[in-house]
């Protein structure tokens, strides 16, 4: 008997030991991938947003960082996002919660228009 | 590169071509200068030339004209980047220039963008530096730069006394009808400027009645004639403001927003725009976007400018000379034109 149960305890604890390391893993496996698809960038260079359609999941939050010398918006045309004026390297960030495609432009210069693909 | 701005020249030429020519004067001479776009006509219709290749001839366009007025245009001020770190003391030189004139203009127009940002130390630094001016009297309308955050209010307040919707006003200068325009307002996206239903409504209204020989100047800060689309240097529904003037005998346009001369003449109706006293712009095409061209120091005041514009009654014709700020003859003793 006192073999046998030896034998089990020795089994259990590897298993024990895995299951544990499953359980702290996989939060922090999560998170990692949950960040990476949470943040997106949108440069706005030469009068021009880049790239002009940003396909990403939904939670994104997607930053407009301005890179010209003259300052731009970044302004939804349907109403849902903007901007305040950007001038040189300031930003604007928005989180997209809902899926859908979102155009926008910039109010100063309504020939730059852009598009975020939420899926 | 070089292809798209002689396009843009062969398109000019054609207009001209097929305008039916009922003008006293024709096309002379036409080349680019380091200002820009440079155009000689005979008859004293609008003429257009490098103030400092021809300082002698200018002294003649202000003689016997009947009353001058200046234009400036797009000062920008609050603007530090590197294409001009000090827009107030260019703007200043260009004061010191239009303070410097053997004659001193009626009034000045000053066609947008007068400040980066429409801060109110911007707007402050300006009001300074034009009170410095001899002439007292200035009309403004609005750049895209001038309603920033606000829809224009604050420029309203400012310098819109008077005017209508988002600031356009007409007014009456011997002899000459003035109508101001603003096509900055509501743009909408993936389109130029735009004057909208409700000011072309007012524009046709205010034009109604008037004389046909009465001669018309309409100011407005993006160009109301198409230059090039793809950077917006135009307005979308410019077509239907300019199909009330047609009737007109004498309409001269002047504009502003792309910071470089630019002159178009389509049968009697005369597009100009004005150089900008703060930085120059790229010729259309010619640079990846419309930003802040940069030049070297010394150059900077040959891209910036003044506009002086004499009005003749008798031939009810007017005179456009384009000054460049750094010129040798704009010394403030009447070297001016």
């Amino acid at each position: 008997m006192k073999r046998n149960n030896v034998w089990v305890a020795s089994l259990i604890a590897p298993v024990m030991i895995a299951i544990l390391l499953l359980l702290a893993g996989s939060p922090s496996v999560r998170a990692t991938d949950h960040s990476s698809a949470a943040n997106a960038a949108v440069k706005i260079d030469n009068f021009v947003f880049g790239p002009q359609t940003l396909t990403v999941p939904v939670g994104t939050t997607v930053t407009w960082t301005n890179s010209d010398d003259i300052p731009h918006t970044s302004v939804s045309t349907e109403g849902v996002f903007k901007s305040k004026v950007l001038d040189t390297d300031e930003k604007f960030s928005y989180t997209f919660t809902k899926a859908g495609t979102y155009p926008y432009y910039c109010t100063i210069h309504p020939k730059m228009t852009g598009k975020v693909v939420v899926q | 590169m070089p292809d798209k701005k002689q396009d843009l020249i062969d398109q000019n030429l054609q207009d001209l071509n097929n305008d039916g020519v009922d003008r006293r004067g024709f096309l002379k001479c036409m080349a680019w200068a380091g200002t820009g776009l440079v155009w000689t006509m005979s008859g004293g219709i609008p003429a257009s030339r490098a103030f400092a290749r021809s300082s002698g001839k200018n002294k003649d366009a202000a003689k016997g004209a009947d009353f001058s007025f200046v234009q400036i245009s797009d000062s920008h001020i609050g603007f530090n980047k590197p294409a001009n770190p000090d827009v107030t003391a260019t703007l200043q030189t260009a004061i010191n220039k239009i303070n410097g004139m053997s004659h001193t203009p009626d009034f000045i127009i000053h066609t947008g963008d007068l400040s980066q940002l429409s801060k109110p130390s911007e707007f402050d630094t300006l009001d300074q530096v034009l009170k410095g001016a001899s002439a007292k009297q200035i009309y403004f309308v609005p750049g895209e730069h001038d309603m920033l955050s606000d829809n224009g209010e604050q420029f309203l307040q400012r310098y819109g006394k008077g005017t209508k919707g988002a600031g356009w006003s007409s007014f009456d200068h011997k002899g000459v009808h003035f109508v101001g325009l603003v096509n900055v307002a509501n743009l909408k996206a993936g389109g130029m400027g735009s004057l909208g239903h409700e000011q072309l409504e007012w524009l046709e209204d205010d034009l109604k009645g008037r004389s046909a020989s009465t001669p018309i100047v309409l100011y407005a800060h993006i160009p109301l004639w198409t230059i090039y689309p793809d950077w917006g240097w135009g307005t979308d529904d410019s077509e239907q403001a300019l199909s009330y003037v047609k009737r007109f005998g004498s309409v001269t346009v002047l504009n502003g927003h792309i910071h470089q001369i630019m002159q178009k003449i389509e049968g009697k109706v005369s597009f100009h725009t004005a150089m900008s006293t703060a930085f120059p712009q790229p010729a259309p095409g010619t640079a990846p976007s419309a930003g802040p061209m940069k030049v070297p120091a010394e150059q900077l005041q040959q891209v910036l400018g003044i506009t002086d514009v004499n009005y003749v009654v008798s031939g009810g014709s007017l005179a456009i000379v384009d000054s460049p700020l750094g010129t040798s003859g704009s010394s403030g003793n009447g070297g001016g034109a």
